[in-house]
Protein backbone atom coordinates (compact mmCIF):
# COMPACT_ATOMS: atom_id res chain seq x y z
CA UNK A 1 0.00 0.00 0.00
CA UNK A 2 1.34 3.41 -0.86
CA UNK A 3 2.93 5.54 1.81
CA UNK A 4 0.73 8.06 3.47
CA UNK A 5 -2.60 6.54 2.71
CA UNK A 6 -4.88 8.34 5.12
CA UNK A 7 -8.28 6.92 4.63
CA UNK A 8 -9.50 3.68 3.27
CA UNK A 9 -13.20 3.60 2.78
CA UNK A 10 -15.18 0.67 1.72
CA UNK A 11 -18.57 1.43 0.44
CA UNK A 12 -20.34 0.99 3.75
CA UNK A 13 -17.89 3.27 5.47
CA UNK A 14 -18.41 5.95 2.89
CA UNK A 15 -22.14 5.82 3.41
CA UNK A 16 -21.51 6.69 7.02
CA UNK A 17 -19.02 9.41 6.20
CA UNK A 18 -21.05 11.25 3.67
CA UNK A 19 -24.58 10.32 4.57
CA UNK A 20 -25.57 10.32 0.94
CA UNK A 21 -27.61 7.90 -1.09
CA UNK A 22 -24.76 5.86 -2.44
CA UNK A 23 -25.10 2.78 -4.54
CA UNK A 24 -22.82 -0.21 -4.48
CA UNK A 25 -21.36 0.58 -7.88
CA UNK A 26 -19.22 3.25 -6.27
CA UNK A 27 -16.81 0.41 -5.45
CA UNK A 28 -13.96 0.70 -3.02
CA UNK A 29 -12.77 4.23 -2.45
CA UNK A 30 -9.33 5.18 -1.24
CA UNK A 31 -8.46 8.80 -0.63
CA UNK A 32 -4.79 9.70 -0.36
CA UNK A 33 -3.67 12.82 1.53
CA UNK A 34 -3.81 15.90 -0.63
CA UNK A 35 -0.49 16.91 -2.18
CA UNK A 36 -1.54 20.29 -3.43
CA UNK A 37 0.50 22.77 -5.29
CA UNK A 38 -0.79 26.25 -4.69
CA UNK A 39 -0.74 28.60 -1.73
CA UNK A 40 -4.26 28.09 -0.50
CA UNK A 41 -4.74 25.74 2.43
CA UNK A 42 -7.22 22.97 1.79
CA UNK A 43 -9.71 22.52 4.60
CA UNK A 44 -10.71 18.97 5.43
CA UNK A 45 -14.38 19.84 4.87
CA UNK A 46 -13.58 21.14 1.40
CA UNK A 47 -11.60 18.03 0.52
CA UNK A 48 -14.43 15.80 1.76
CA UNK A 49 -17.00 17.74 -0.25
CA UNK A 50 -14.91 17.56 -3.40
CA UNK A 51 -14.39 13.80 -3.10
CA UNK A 52 -18.08 13.23 -2.31
CA UNK A 53 -19.22 15.28 -5.31
CA UNK A 54 -16.64 13.69 -7.60
CA UNK A 55 -17.81 10.19 -6.66
CA UNK A 56 -21.41 11.16 -7.24
CA UNK A 57 -20.41 12.56 -10.59
CA UNK A 58 -18.99 9.18 -11.60
CA UNK A 59 -22.17 7.43 -10.50
CA UNK A 60 -24.34 9.77 -12.51
CA UNK A 61 -22.02 9.62 -15.51
CA UNK A 62 -22.30 5.83 -15.42
CA UNK A 63 -26.08 6.04 -15.26
CA UNK A 64 -26.22 8.61 -18.05
CA UNK A 65 -24.05 6.49 -20.38
CA UNK A 66 -26.00 3.34 -19.55
CA UNK A 67 -29.41 4.91 -20.09
CA UNK A 68 -28.35 7.38 -22.81
CA UNK A 69 -29.79 10.20 -20.74
CA UNK A 70 -27.85 13.44 -20.93
CA UNK A 71 -30.12 15.05 -18.33
CA UNK A 72 -28.45 12.90 -15.67
CA UNK A 73 -25.30 14.97 -16.18
CA UNK A 74 -26.88 18.25 -15.14
CA UNK A 75 -26.26 18.02 -11.43
CA UNK A 76 -22.59 17.09 -11.49
CA UNK A 77 -21.03 18.36 -14.70
CA UNK A 78 -20.39 21.74 -16.27
CA UNK A 79 -18.48 23.24 -19.15
CA UNK A 80 -16.31 21.05 -21.33
CA UNK A 81 -16.95 17.81 -19.45
CA UNK A 82 -20.71 18.19 -19.71
CA UNK A 83 -20.50 19.06 -23.38
CA UNK A 84 -18.27 16.10 -24.24
CA UNK A 85 -20.29 13.54 -22.31
CA UNK A 86 -23.52 14.89 -23.76
CA UNK A 87 -22.08 14.38 -27.24
CA UNK A 88 -21.05 10.82 -26.34
CA UNK A 89 -24.58 10.05 -25.22
CA UNK A 90 -25.96 11.49 -28.46
CA UNK A 91 -23.49 9.38 -30.48
CA UNK A 92 -24.39 6.26 -28.49
CA UNK A 93 -28.10 6.81 -28.98
CA UNK A 94 -27.64 7.40 -32.69
CA UNK A 95 -25.61 4.21 -33.04
CA UNK A 96 -28.00 2.16 -30.90
CA UNK A 97 -25.39 1.35 -28.32
CA UNK A 98 -25.07 1.76 -24.57
CA UNK A 99 -22.13 1.41 -22.21
CA UNK A 100 -22.15 0.25 -18.63
CA UNK A 101 -19.42 1.31 -16.25
CA UNK A 102 -19.16 -0.72 -13.08
CA UNK A 103 -16.55 0.93 -10.91
CA UNK A 104 -14.47 -1.47 -8.87
CA UNK A 105 -12.26 1.05 -7.11
CA UNK A 106 -11.17 4.67 -6.92
CA UNK A 107 -7.82 5.84 -5.58
CA UNK A 108 -8.14 9.61 -5.35
CA UNK A 109 -5.65 12.33 -4.56
CA UNK A 110 -6.21 16.09 -4.68
CA UNK A 111 -3.21 17.67 -6.37
CA UNK A 112 -4.09 21.33 -6.90
CA UNK A 113 -6.24 23.90 -5.16
CA UNK A 114 -6.06 27.16 -7.06
CA UNK A 115 -5.10 30.15 -4.89
CA UNK A 116 -8.40 31.97 -5.39
CA UNK A 117 -10.35 28.87 -4.36
CA UNK A 118 -12.25 28.54 -7.62
CA UNK A 119 -10.92 25.20 -8.82
CA UNK A 120 -9.63 21.93 -7.49
CA UNK A 121 -7.78 19.29 -9.45
CA UNK A 122 -7.53 15.65 -8.51
CA UNK A 123 -6.22 12.43 -9.96
CA UNK A 124 -8.04 9.13 -9.71
CA UNK A 125 -6.44 5.78 -10.29
CA UNK A 126 -9.63 3.98 -11.18
CA UNK A 127 -10.60 0.44 -12.07
CA UNK A 128 -13.87 -0.31 -13.74
CA UNK A 129 -15.57 -2.85 -15.96
CA UNK A 130 -16.80 -1.35 -19.20
CA UNK A 131 -19.54 -3.28 -20.93
CA UNK A 132 -20.71 -2.52 -24.45
CA UNK A 133 -24.25 -3.27 -25.57
CA UNK A 134 -25.48 -2.93 -29.14
CA UNK A 135 -29.27 -2.94 -29.31
CA UNK A 136 -29.34 -4.63 -25.90
CA UNK A 137 -26.92 -7.39 -26.95
CA UNK A 138 -23.74 -7.54 -24.89
CA UNK A 139 -20.80 -7.25 -27.26
CA UNK A 140 -17.94 -7.30 -24.78
CA UNK A 141 -16.85 -6.44 -21.30
CA UNK A 142 -13.40 -5.08 -20.61
CA UNK A 143 -11.73 -4.50 -17.29
CA UNK A 144 -10.13 -1.09 -17.43
CA UNK A 145 -7.45 0.39 -15.21
CA UNK A 146 -6.97 4.05 -15.99
CA UNK A 147 -5.80 7.28 -14.41
CA UNK A 148 -8.23 10.15 -14.68
CA UNK A 149 -7.58 13.83 -14.10
CA UNK A 150 -10.52 15.91 -12.96
CA UNK A 151 -10.97 19.63 -12.48
CA UNK A 152 -13.90 20.70 -10.33
CA UNK A 153 -15.29 24.17 -9.74
CA UNK A 154 -17.72 25.30 -7.06
CA UNK A 155 -21.36 25.87 -7.93
CA UNK A 156 -24.14 26.99 -5.60
CA UNK A 157 -24.21 23.98 -3.33
CA UNK A 158 -21.71 21.52 -4.75
CA UNK A 159 -18.53 21.04 -6.73
CA UNK A 160 -19.09 20.34 -10.42
CA UNK A 161 -16.74 18.47 -12.72
CA UNK A 162 -15.49 20.66 -15.59
CA UNK A 163 -12.75 18.40 -16.87
CA UNK A 164 -12.65 14.61 -16.65
CA UNK A 165 -10.02 13.10 -18.84
CA UNK A 166 -8.06 9.86 -18.73
CA UNK A 167 -4.34 10.23 -18.94
CA UNK A 168 -2.08 7.92 -20.90
CA UNK A 169 0.01 5.69 -18.68
CA UNK B 1 0.39 -3.65 -22.88
CA UNK B 2 0.68 -2.48 -19.30
CA UNK B 3 0.10 -5.04 -16.57
CA UNK B 4 -2.82 -3.10 -15.24
CA UNK B 5 -4.75 -3.33 -18.46
CA UNK B 6 -6.20 -6.75 -18.35
CA UNK B 7 -8.49 -7.66 -21.15
CA UNK B 8 -11.30 -9.85 -20.15
CA UNK B 9 -14.10 -10.93 -22.33
CA UNK B 10 -17.55 -11.32 -21.05
CA UNK B 11 -17.11 -15.03 -20.54
CA UNK B 12 -14.37 -14.26 -18.05
CA UNK B 13 -16.39 -11.56 -16.42
CA UNK B 14 -19.25 -13.69 -15.16
CA UNK B 15 -17.52 -13.73 -11.80
CA UNK B 16 -17.94 -9.97 -11.42
CA UNK B 17 -21.51 -9.77 -12.52
CA UNK B 18 -21.61 -8.95 -16.23
CA UNK B 19 -23.11 -11.51 -18.57
CA UNK B 20 -21.08 -13.51 -21.07
CA UNK B 21 -20.54 -12.98 -24.80
CA UNK B 22 -18.83 -15.18 -27.42
CA UNK B 23 -15.26 -16.08 -28.37
CA UNK B 24 -12.47 -13.69 -27.58
CA UNK B 25 -9.29 -12.21 -29.01
CA UNK B 26 -7.12 -9.16 -28.81
CA UNK B 27 -7.13 -6.33 -31.28
CA UNK B 28 -3.82 -5.08 -32.58
CA UNK B 29 -4.08 -1.41 -31.62
CA UNK B 30 -1.60 1.43 -31.30
CA UNK B 31 -0.96 2.13 -27.61
CA UNK B 32 -1.29 5.88 -28.07
CA UNK B 33 -2.78 8.03 -30.79
CA UNK B 34 -2.44 11.79 -31.01
CA UNK B 35 -5.78 13.55 -30.90
CA UNK B 36 -7.32 14.05 -34.32
CA UNK B 37 -4.78 11.81 -36.02
CA UNK B 38 -5.78 9.07 -38.49
CA UNK B 39 -4.84 5.49 -37.65
CA UNK B 40 -5.71 2.01 -38.82
CA UNK B 41 -6.59 -1.26 -37.17
CA UNK B 42 -5.72 -4.55 -38.88
CA UNK B 43 -8.72 -6.75 -39.56
CA UNK B 44 -8.10 -10.39 -40.37
CA UNK B 45 -11.73 -11.35 -40.00
CA UNK B 46 -13.45 -13.16 -42.84
CA UNK B 47 -16.94 -11.89 -42.28
CA UNK B 48 -18.65 -8.57 -42.06
CA UNK B 49 -18.37 -7.01 -38.67
CA UNK B 50 -18.70 -3.94 -36.56
CA UNK B 51 -15.99 -1.94 -34.82
CA UNK B 52 -16.92 -0.03 -31.72
CA UNK B 53 -14.74 2.57 -30.03
CA UNK B 54 -16.16 3.66 -26.71
CA UNK B 55 -15.15 5.70 -23.71
CA UNK B 56 -16.86 8.34 -21.62
CA UNK B 57 -15.98 11.01 -24.16
CA UNK B 58 -16.43 9.16 -27.48
CA UNK B 59 -18.70 6.55 -29.02
CA UNK B 60 -18.14 5.25 -32.55
CA UNK B 61 -19.80 2.37 -34.40
CA UNK B 62 -18.29 1.49 -37.77
CA UNK B 63 -19.33 -1.29 -40.15
CA UNK B 64 -16.25 -3.14 -41.43
CA UNK B 65 -15.63 -5.27 -44.49
CA UNK B 66 -13.89 -8.65 -44.26
CA UNK B 67 -10.10 -8.60 -44.48
CA UNK B 68 -9.81 -4.84 -44.90
CA UNK B 69 -7.83 -2.73 -42.48
CA UNK B 70 -10.10 -0.36 -40.61
CA UNK B 71 -9.11 3.26 -41.05
CA UNK B 72 -10.13 5.81 -38.46
CA UNK B 73 -9.97 9.09 -40.40
CA UNK B 74 -8.25 12.18 -39.05
CA UNK B 75 -10.58 14.22 -36.88
CA UNK B 76 -12.91 11.37 -35.94
CA UNK B 77 -11.48 11.04 -32.45
CA UNK B 78 -10.79 14.47 -31.05
CA UNK B 79 -11.28 13.87 -27.35
CA UNK B 80 -8.32 12.77 -25.28
CA UNK B 81 -8.81 9.83 -22.97
CA UNK B 82 -8.78 6.09 -22.57
CA UNK B 83 -10.86 4.04 -24.99
CA UNK B 84 -12.01 0.51 -25.49
CA UNK B 85 -12.22 -0.91 -29.01
CA UNK B 86 -14.38 -3.91 -29.79
CA UNK B 87 -14.41 -5.68 -33.16
CA UNK B 88 -17.40 -7.94 -33.42
CA UNK B 89 -17.70 -10.31 -36.34
CA UNK B 90 -20.10 -13.22 -36.31
CA UNK B 91 -19.50 -15.10 -33.09
CA UNK B 92 -15.98 -13.79 -32.55
CA UNK B 93 -15.08 -10.66 -30.65
CA UNK B 94 -11.75 -8.93 -30.36
CA UNK B 95 -11.12 -6.17 -27.86
CA UNK B 96 -8.37 -3.74 -27.04
CA UNK B 97 -7.61 -0.48 -25.31
CA UNK B 98 -5.73 2.61 -26.34
CA UNK B 99 -5.20 6.21 -25.34
CA UNK B 100 -5.87 9.38 -27.29
CA UNK B 101 -3.28 11.97 -26.30
CA UNK B 102 -3.97 15.71 -26.22
CA UNK B 103 -2.16 17.91 -28.71
CA UNK B 104 0.90 19.67 -27.35
CA UNK B 105 0.04 23.06 -28.87
CA UNK B 106 -2.01 25.23 -26.49
CA UNK B 107 -5.08 26.75 -28.11
CA UNK B 108 -6.96 27.95 -25.04
CA UNK B 109 -6.17 28.97 -21.50
CA UNK B 110 -8.62 29.11 -18.67
CA UNK B 111 -7.32 31.94 -16.48
CA UNK B 112 -8.54 32.54 -12.94
CA UNK B 113 -7.22 35.79 -11.49
CA UNK B 114 -8.05 37.34 -8.14
CA UNK B 115 -8.85 39.77 -6.73
CA UNK B 116 -10.28 42.20 -9.25
CA UNK B 117 -9.53 45.10 -6.88
CA UNK B 118 -6.90 45.46 -4.18
CA UNK B 119 -4.76 48.07 -2.39
CA UNK B 120 -1.40 49.09 -3.81
CA UNK B 121 1.87 47.64 -2.59
CA UNK B 122 0.48 44.35 -1.31
CA UNK B 123 2.98 41.49 -1.36
CA UNK B 124 1.64 38.38 -3.12
CA UNK B 125 -1.76 40.02 -3.19
CA UNK B 126 -2.59 38.98 -6.74
CA UNK B 127 -2.95 35.34 -7.72
CA UNK B 128 -3.45 33.72 -11.07
CA UNK B 129 -4.14 30.11 -11.97
CA UNK B 130 -4.24 28.66 -15.46
CA UNK B 131 -5.40 25.46 -17.10
CA UNK B 132 -4.07 24.87 -20.60
CA UNK B 133 -6.15 23.23 -23.33
CA UNK B 134 -5.63 22.14 -26.93
CA UNK B 135 -7.88 22.99 -29.87
CA UNK B 136 -10.40 20.30 -28.89
CA UNK B 137 -10.61 21.49 -25.28
CA UNK B 138 -8.47 18.63 -24.01
CA UNK B 139 -6.38 19.43 -20.96
CA UNK B 140 -2.73 19.40 -22.03
CA UNK B 141 -1.14 17.30 -19.30
CA UNK B 142 2.41 17.42 -20.66
CA UNK B 143 4.53 20.10 -18.94
CA UNK B 144 3.88 23.39 -20.74
CA UNK B 145 5.47 26.75 -19.90
CA UNK B 146 3.06 29.52 -18.97
CA UNK B 147 4.17 33.14 -18.78
CA UNK B 148 2.40 35.43 -16.31
CA UNK B 149 2.86 39.19 -16.75
CA UNK B 150 1.53 41.97 -14.58
CA UNK B 151 1.99 45.43 -16.01
CA UNK B 152 1.02 48.92 -14.95
CA UNK B 153 1.96 52.18 -16.64
CA UNK B 154 5.18 53.72 -15.29
CA UNK B 155 6.36 50.62 -13.44
CA UNK B 156 8.47 47.64 -14.46
CA UNK B 157 6.57 44.62 -15.70
CA UNK B 158 6.51 41.67 -13.31
CA UNK B 159 7.04 38.40 -15.17
CA UNK B 160 6.99 34.81 -13.99
CA UNK B 161 7.25 31.69 -16.07
CA UNK B 162 5.74 28.58 -14.56
CA UNK B 163 5.64 25.10 -16.09
CA UNK B 164 2.29 23.35 -15.78
CA UNK B 165 1.83 20.25 -13.70
CA UNK B 166 -0.99 18.05 -14.99
CA UNK B 167 -2.23 20.98 -17.04
CA UNK B 168 -2.29 23.57 -14.25
CA UNK B 169 0.02 26.43 -13.31
CA UNK B 170 -0.29 29.25 -10.81
CA UNK B 171 1.57 32.28 -9.54
CA UNK B 172 1.43 35.14 -7.07
CA UNK B 173 2.29 38.76 -7.85
CA UNK B 174 2.70 41.95 -5.83
CA UNK B 175 0.41 44.88 -6.48
CA UNK B 176 2.16 47.99 -7.78
CA UNK B 177 2.98 51.03 -5.68
CA UNK B 178 0.93 53.37 -7.88
CA UNK B 179 -2.81 53.20 -8.16
CA UNK B 180 -4.45 52.36 -11.46
CA UNK B 181 -5.48 49.40 -13.57
CA UNK B 182 -2.98 46.60 -14.05
CA UNK B 183 -3.05 44.21 -16.98
CA UNK B 184 -2.59 40.62 -15.85
CA UNK B 185 -1.76 38.34 -18.77
CA UNK B 186 -1.28 34.57 -18.87
CA UNK B 187 0.25 33.20 -22.04
CA UNK B 188 0.87 29.62 -23.15
CA UNK B 189 2.35 29.20 -26.60
CA UNK B 190 0.63 31.69 -28.86
CA UNK B 191 -2.53 31.96 -26.85
CA UNK B 192 -3.12 34.36 -24.00
CA UNK B 193 -5.82 35.63 -21.68
CA UNK B 194 -5.92 39.03 -20.00
CA UNK B 195 -7.55 40.21 -16.81
CA UNK B 196 -7.67 43.74 -15.45
CA UNK B 197 -6.84 44.25 -11.78
CA UNK B 198 -7.80 47.56 -10.22
CA UNK B 199 -5.19 48.77 -7.75
CA UNK B 200 -6.52 51.31 -5.32
CA UNK B 201 -4.69 53.44 -2.71
CA UNK B 202 -3.97 51.82 0.61
CA UNK B 203 -4.74 53.18 4.07
CA UNK B 204 -3.78 56.82 4.72
CA UNK B 205 -0.18 57.10 5.83
CA UNK B 206 -0.89 60.14 8.05
CA UNK B 207 -4.06 61.95 9.08
CA UNK B 208 -3.92 65.55 10.16
CA UNK B 209 -6.78 67.96 10.77
CA UNK B 210 -6.95 71.70 11.29
CA UNK B 211 -9.63 73.62 13.18
CA UNK B 212 -10.96 77.18 13.06
CA UNK B 213 -13.89 78.89 14.70
CA UNK B 214 -16.78 79.98 12.50
CA UNK B 215 -19.51 81.62 14.60
CA UNK B 216 -20.55 79.18 17.33
CA UNK B 217 -19.05 76.24 15.44
CA UNK B 218 -15.63 74.79 14.92
CA UNK B 219 -14.85 74.07 11.29
CA UNK B 220 -12.64 70.97 10.95
CA UNK B 221 -10.74 70.09 7.79
CA UNK B 222 -8.15 67.42 7.11
CA UNK B 223 -5.04 67.81 5.02
CA UNK B 224 -5.31 65.90 1.70
CA UNK B 225 -5.16 62.20 2.56
CA UNK B 226 -2.48 60.09 0.89
CA UNK B 227 -1.27 56.55 1.38
CA UNK B 228 2.36 55.78 2.15
CA UNK B 229 3.18 55.66 -1.58
CA UNK B 230 1.76 59.12 -2.22
CA UNK B 231 -1.50 57.97 -3.84
CA UNK B 232 -4.55 60.07 -2.99
CA UNK B 233 -6.92 58.11 -0.79
CA UNK B 234 -10.13 57.27 -2.62
CA UNK B 235 -13.00 59.74 -2.34
CA UNK B 236 -15.84 58.31 -0.32
CA UNK B 237 -13.55 56.90 2.35
CA UNK B 238 -15.21 57.68 5.68
CA UNK B 239 -13.41 59.95 8.15
CA UNK B 240 -14.73 60.20 11.69
CA UNK B 241 -14.40 63.37 13.80
CA UNK B 242 -15.13 62.99 17.52
CA UNK B 243 -15.57 65.87 19.96
CA UNK B 244 -15.58 65.00 23.68
CA UNK B 245 -16.14 67.28 26.62
CA UNK B 246 -17.05 66.88 30.22
CA UNK B 247 -20.03 64.56 30.10
CA UNK B 248 -20.71 64.72 26.38
CA UNK B 249 -19.57 63.53 22.97
CA UNK B 250 -20.38 64.32 19.36
CA UNK B 251 -19.36 62.12 16.45
CA UNK B 252 -19.48 63.12 12.80
CA UNK B 253 -18.78 60.67 9.92
CA UNK B 254 -18.03 62.30 6.60
CA UNK B 255 -16.85 60.92 3.27
CA UNK B 256 -13.68 62.19 1.67
CA UNK B 257 -14.31 64.65 -1.13
CA UNK B 258 -11.44 65.67 -3.38
CA UNK B 259 -9.13 64.01 -0.87
CA UNK B 260 -10.30 66.18 2.05
CA UNK B 261 -12.84 65.62 4.84
CA UNK B 262 -14.69 68.57 6.37
CA UNK B 263 -17.12 68.83 9.31
CA UNK B 264 -18.48 71.27 11.82
CA UNK B 265 -18.87 70.62 15.55
CA UNK B 266 -20.06 72.90 18.41
CA UNK B 267 -17.38 75.19 19.79
CA UNK B 268 -17.21 73.98 23.41
CA UNK B 269 -14.49 75.34 25.59
CA UNK B 270 -12.15 72.57 26.78
CA UNK B 271 -13.42 69.98 24.29
CA UNK B 272 -11.02 67.42 22.84
CA UNK B 273 -11.40 66.75 19.15
CA UNK B 274 -9.94 63.66 17.47
CA UNK B 275 -10.00 62.29 13.92
CA UNK B 276 -9.70 58.75 12.55
CA UNK B 277 -10.30 56.73 9.40
CA UNK B 278 -10.28 52.95 9.38
CA UNK B 279 -7.46 51.85 11.61
CA UNK B 280 -5.55 55.14 11.25
CA UNK B 281 -5.72 57.70 14.07
CA UNK B 282 -4.98 61.35 13.39
CA UNK B 283 -3.99 64.24 15.59
CA UNK B 284 -5.97 65.51 18.56
CA UNK B 285 -6.92 69.13 19.26
CA UNK B 286 -7.88 70.59 22.65
CA UNK B 287 -10.24 73.51 21.91
CA UNK B 288 -10.11 76.75 23.81
CA UNK B 289 -12.53 79.59 23.17
CA UNK B 290 -10.08 82.14 24.49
Amino acid sequence: MRRGVAILFIWLASVGAFGADLSADRGMVKVDPAMTQGSRPLAKETANAVVRDYLEAWQNLSAALEQNRADLLNQDFAGTAKQKFTETIQEQAKAGIRTRYEVRSHDIQIIFYSPEGLSIQLVDDIEYDEQLLDHEKVQATVQVHARYIAVLTPAEVRWRVRVLQAEAK
Amino acid sequence: MSPGRTFLLASAMCAVGFPAAGQSGQLDLPKNVLVGQAFSIPNAGNGQGVLYIVGPSEALRIDVQPGQAIVIPAGDLDNAGHFVAVLSSGSSTETGEFDILPASQPEAVSFLAKPSRLPVDLQSGITGAVYVFDASQNLITAPTPVSFQLSVPSEAVQTRTVVTKQGAAWTEMNSATKEGNAKFVAQAGDVSATRVIEQVPGDPCALKMNAKKVGEQIELETDPLRDCNGNAVTDGTIVTFTESWNGGQTTVDVPLKHGIAEAQVPAINGARISVATGVVMGNEIRWSNR
